[in-house]
């Protein structure tokens, strides 16, 4: 069975009655610090759900600790909100023992990446049908600032006064490597973009990894200030659109090459010689390489050349979907299982009154 | 190993109960009522397969049994030596039996390793078959023999029997297409032959038993059956083996019924398929493989066309937050581990106590702390599922007794998830799961009603006169809440590790409702109904001991947990046979404990505690009730032996 191009949607049940955003909103008041980037990423999911039109019982929102995690309360769906770093397992054991679920993680840079790394990368391995939300404000919030795994190397915060000295992640560039089908990344202040990738996760079939680029007011505002700034943001962001060629920059004067000698990516000025050689984004290539390459032409620390958008969706078995093939499977090889038979199975013998 | 019937005490020697002539050889046979057989040999000798094999036939015979796998936590120690050694106990008898034995009637010795290793659990006057085509110069001084144990009279006052196996099996082979080696390699098989002639063991079981494992390899099974009928005809013609035994079956031991051999790993993968099928819940098994619990995790897998679905996770903590996933979605929920694995998964079980929602944490203890000893048993979890958590977070526990008994206590601890809607501890042990017994197999409709009920509408009223759904609202009987599961229309809702508002299940950080809450969750697990406590005192026709040093009454009782019950067991019934007056019970449920068991101790003297750790049900014992009770312990990786239990037990009645 092949769950290509239907998102596995078709297995959930529908709305009766057509929806708006208030349904989706909770009665619970909403905690996050006035002015919190994390206020955009609801209103755009609470936005977008009408729009796939799922019973919402049949929505399951699972987070982890942190700010993010706190998503849960304010979505009037069945949610759970678990412990640091473990939502992808719990929601990987619900939504492969009830394929009629929609089931949505929301997570943050420390929770996914830091306490909870080797959840992550093993439900994208595995492609369990989950989309993952993961805000990435490159600080932890909920305990008061100190530097995340995506923080800059040098970053200065309570628990580093001089200055950090770990190497960041690149959220992207690990959920490649961990054999992720779907890899996207935006940013919460643009919720156009914002909405168009999550109706292309929700319409993936298996897992999809999406960084959502999160300000933090309160401990590292101004994070993605270069990827918001009209201006700046000109010559920083690199808006990949399946199909077109890769250019950006004022009057898209820029664009992406591949070196003929290395193979790895290159940004040029884009000019008459050159222009036939820009590289066409393709997220259904097999092969992550380019996907690849394209995650790292972003600098971890000025944040230039930051790709957005969706960077890989392929299609992939998921795991669920095997897994529900093999009960079926063993029912028609052996039959639906008897108790009595297989209590009794193996050497018995009776011992009579 | 039986438990209820009445029958004579475990003797320390095998008694010789009768003689007769076997009406087909020339040979002497005589009757036995019971014999304990020890295979040893290197890890890669087949011990484990060899006693398998004879513990089937000796269960299709119809003995009771009780077997003790014993191997080290290398796959393929280093070859002849020590550390290297495996061996498999088995105790077979025409009665009722509960221990696999303390001490070998027969050595099987594969190696010098295997000699040495084992000769000190064997008294004088046992049979002793050793492999001398192993005993070389080099093999011996391996393990520190420096003159032969066979030549230099260490080993005199056994009945040994040298036989050059390996030799014997490579010329019974000598017609098969095979390497010196290869051949070589069969002499476990011509050793079990041996063995099977010696005791009149059915033999069409095991040949049934090589055509099926090596299907693809005819010759192999041919050559391996070809290896086990030479050792029975080597029995059977040599004159070093004069006599052969007969063990009668133990018809008298069993309540009527169909009997199979089981070991706890498997029982307790039938109980929980079983209590699937009775909730009629699928059933979600979350884990991550570690010793001596894997072998669930691989039963279960296989069962999957009773819609089980199994989840090899990448760690412990994966394991059992999938597992907890799934009981959201309204799975019966099952996560299986070692000591090791609870330590990784307690946050998540405390999750699950904040949750309440059901799953069964299944423990096969094994020698701790840490790493500790993979292969070796243990009972020392029992304060880490106590008490093994931040905050107050009970949890119930319960924990089997013998091999078969894994089966009903899966069905209980389903029970008590699914009515209290609780995370519960199973905590059986490494002894309990390889070890196996004759095990009765019972009919469906015996089995436990499990069925349970999703919330399916508003569960509460508000002031203002609206039907809501509160997720935190408890049944007045259990203290459980409801169980809604996605998918359910109307009954939204949000749940997490925050403290909850009572009733609503909002986040709420109130002082007031927070020792609400706690007490509640506490008093949830506390109000759990489990039977009283059966005391076995053969006294108690007699007026009832009062305390006061009535000397018709048991001053003592010994009281066990989990799988101490066999060794307990049978050391009461050699103390009884020797006039001794002692009272018996065993707990099934270790927390909350049976309503009646102050009074239980109360009523005695002396309480003495037998446990495979420090002292931890009686540390439990002594803060609750505040009974002097006393510990007898021990923690070197094996079951307790029934003689020394019975010694223990003297002393304290002498005190």
């Amino acid at each position: 069975m092949t769950d290509a191009g239907n998102g596995l949607l078709h297995l959930v049940p529908k709305a009766e009655a057509k929806q708006s955003m208030k349904d989706f909103k909770s009665d619970q008041e909403v905690r996050w610090c006035p002015g919190c980037g994390d206020y955009a990423v609801l209103a755009a999911v609470q936005g977008f759900m009408p729009e796939l039109g799922l019973a919402k019982e049949n929505i399951v929102f699972v987070s982890g600790i942190g700010c993010s995690s706190r998503f849960p309360y304010y979505m009037n769906t069945y949610g759970m909100h678990s412990i640091h770093g473990r939502a992808p397992a719990i929601a990987t054991g619900l939504a492969s023992s009830r394929r009629d679920l929609s089931v949505w993680v929301v997570t943050g840079d420390g929770d996914a990446l830091s306490i909870g790394g080797n959840h992550l990368i093993h439900a994208l391995r595995r492609n369990v049908n989950l989309k993952i939300l993961l805000f990435n404000n490159r600080i932890y919030g909920l305990t008061k600032g100190q530097y995340s795994p995506t923080s800059e190397v040098g970053k200065i915060t309570k628990s580093t006064p001089m200055g950090s000295l770990d190497a960041p992640f690149n959220p992207v560039s690990l959920a490649i490597g961990a054999e992720a089908s779907f890899v996207a990344r935006t940013v919460d202040s643009d919720r156009k973009h914002l909405t168009e990738v999550l109706r292309q996760a929700a319409d993936h079939p298996g897992t999809a990894l999406v960084e959502i680029y999160q300000n933090c007011n309160i401990f590292n505002d101004g994070a993605f200030e270069v990827l918001k700034d009209k201006q700046q943001a000109e010559e920083a962001v690199i808006r990949l659109e399946h199909g077109q060629p890769i250019r950006f920059g004022v009057e898209q004067a820029k664009g992406v090459i591949r070196d003929s000698l290395t193979g790895d990516l290159q940004i040029v000025d884009v000019t008459e010689d050159n222009q036939s050689q820009i590289l066409v984004h393709d997220a259904h290539s097999a092969s992550p390489t380019t996907a690849f390459a394209l995650s790292r032409l972003a600098d971890p620390d000025t944040l230039h050349h930051t790709p957005i958008g969706v960077l890989r969706d392929i299609d992939r078995p998921v795991y669920d979907t095997q897994m529900s093939d093999q009960l079926d499977a063993a029912v028609e090889r052996d039959g639906k299982g008897d108790l009595a038979a297989l209590l009794a199975g193996g050497d018995t013998w009776t011992v009579a009154g | 190993m039986t438990s209820q019937v009445s029958s004579p005490a475990e003797q320390a020697d095998a008694t010789v109960v009768g003689e007769q002539r076997k009406p087909s050889g020339d040979k002497e046979v005589r009757r036995l009522d019971r014999v304990i057989i020890r295979f040893a040999g290197d890890s890669g000798d087949g011990m484990q397969l060899t006693g398998d094999r004879f513990t089937s036939e000796t269960a299709s015979f119809g003995n009771d049994l009780s077997t003790l796998p014993n191997f080290p936590a290398e796959i393929r120690a280093p070859a002849g030596t020590l550390p290297g050694v495996s061996s498999f106990q088995l105790h077979f008898a025409d009665h009722d039996i509960l221990t696999p034995g303390d001490a070998p009637n027969v050595l099987v010795a594969m190696n010098p390793a295997a000699l040495k290793a084992n000769i000190a659990d064997v008294p004088r006057g046992a049979e002793i078959i050793v492999n001398t085509d192993e005993f070389s110069k080099r093999a011996m001084a391996k393990v520190g023999y420096e003159t032969s144990p066979l030549e230099d009279n260490s080993l005199d006052g056994y009945n040994v029997h040298p036989v050059p196996l390996t030799t014997l099996t490579v010329e019974a082979l000598k017609e098969y297409d095979l390497s010196r080696k290869d051949a070589g390699r069969s002499k476990n098989m011509f050793a079990l032959g041996l063995l099977s002639w010696m005791y009149h063991r059915p033999t069409e079981g095991t040949e049934q038993f090589l055509r099926q494992k090596f299907a693809k390899k005819p010759d192999i099974a041919e050559a391996n059956i070809a290896a086990y009928r030479a050792g029975w005809n080597f029995g059977e013609t040599t004159e070093d083996f004069a006599v052969s035994y007969e063990v009668a079956p133990a018809a008298k031991a069993f309540p009527t019924g169909t009997y199979r051999n089981i070991s706890g790993n498997l029982a307790l993968s039938y109980g929980l398929v079983a209590a699937g099928q009775q909730a009629d819940l699928p059933l979600y098994l979350g884990s991550y493989p570690i010793t001596p619990a894997s072998d669930i995790l691989h039963e279960l897998s296989k069962h999957k066309n009773f819609g089980v679905r199994t989840f090899q996770a990448e760690d412990e903590i994966a394991g059992i937050g999938a597992a907890l996933g799934a009981a959201f979605g309204g799975s019966l929920a099952v996560t299986t581990t070692s000591g090791p694995g609870v330590a990784l998964k307690s946050e998540t079980i405390g999750l699950a106590v904040s949750l309440e929602l059901p799953l069964l944490v299944i423990d096969i203890q094994r020698g701790g702390p840490s790493t500790g000893l993979p292969t070796k048993t243990e009972q020392a979890d029992l304060l880490q599922a106590m008490y093994g958590r931040n905050g107050e977070a009970p949890v119930p526990i319960v924990a089997p007794k013998t091999p078969a008994d894994c089966f009903d206590a899966a069905l209980e601890a389903a029970r008590i998830a699914l009515t209290y809607r609780t995370p519960v501890f199973l905590l059986s042990d490494g002894y309990l799961a390889n070890g196996s017994e004759p095990w009765r197999i019972p009919e469906v409709d015996e089995l436990p009603d499990l069925r349970t009920q999703f919330a399916h509408g508003p569960n509460h009223t508000t002031e203002d006169g609206t039907e809501v759904f509160w997720p935190y609202k408890r049944d007045p009987q259990t203290l459980a809440r409801p169980w809604a599961i996605p998918g359910t229309p109307g009954l939204e809702h949000r749940i997490g590790g925050i403290e909850k508002q009572d009733g609503t299940g909002n986040i709420s950080y109130d002082p007031a409702n927070h020792d609400f809450m706690v007490r509640t969750r506490q008093a949830k697990v506390d109000g759990i109904t489990v039977p009283d406590l059966e005391v076995d005192d053969p006294a108690t026709a007699s007026p009832p001991n009062t305390g006061t040093g009535d000397p018709e009454g048991a001053g003592v009782l010994v009281l066990g947990w989990g799988s101490t019950y066999g060794p307990i067991t049978a050391a009461v019934r050699r103390l009884r046979t020797a006039g001794e007056r002692i009272a018996q019970a065993h707990l099934r449920h270790l927390n909350p404990l049976p309503r009646n068991l102050g009074d239980v101790l109360a009523r005695y003297d002396k309480v003495v505690v037998p446990e495979m750790n420090l002292g931890q049900l009686a540390t439990l014992l002594r803060a609750k009730y505040l009974v002097d009770a006393r510990s007898y312990n021990q923690v070197n990786g094996m079951p307790f032996k029934a003689e020394q239990l019975a010694k223990a037990l003297k002393e304290a009645i002498d005190d």
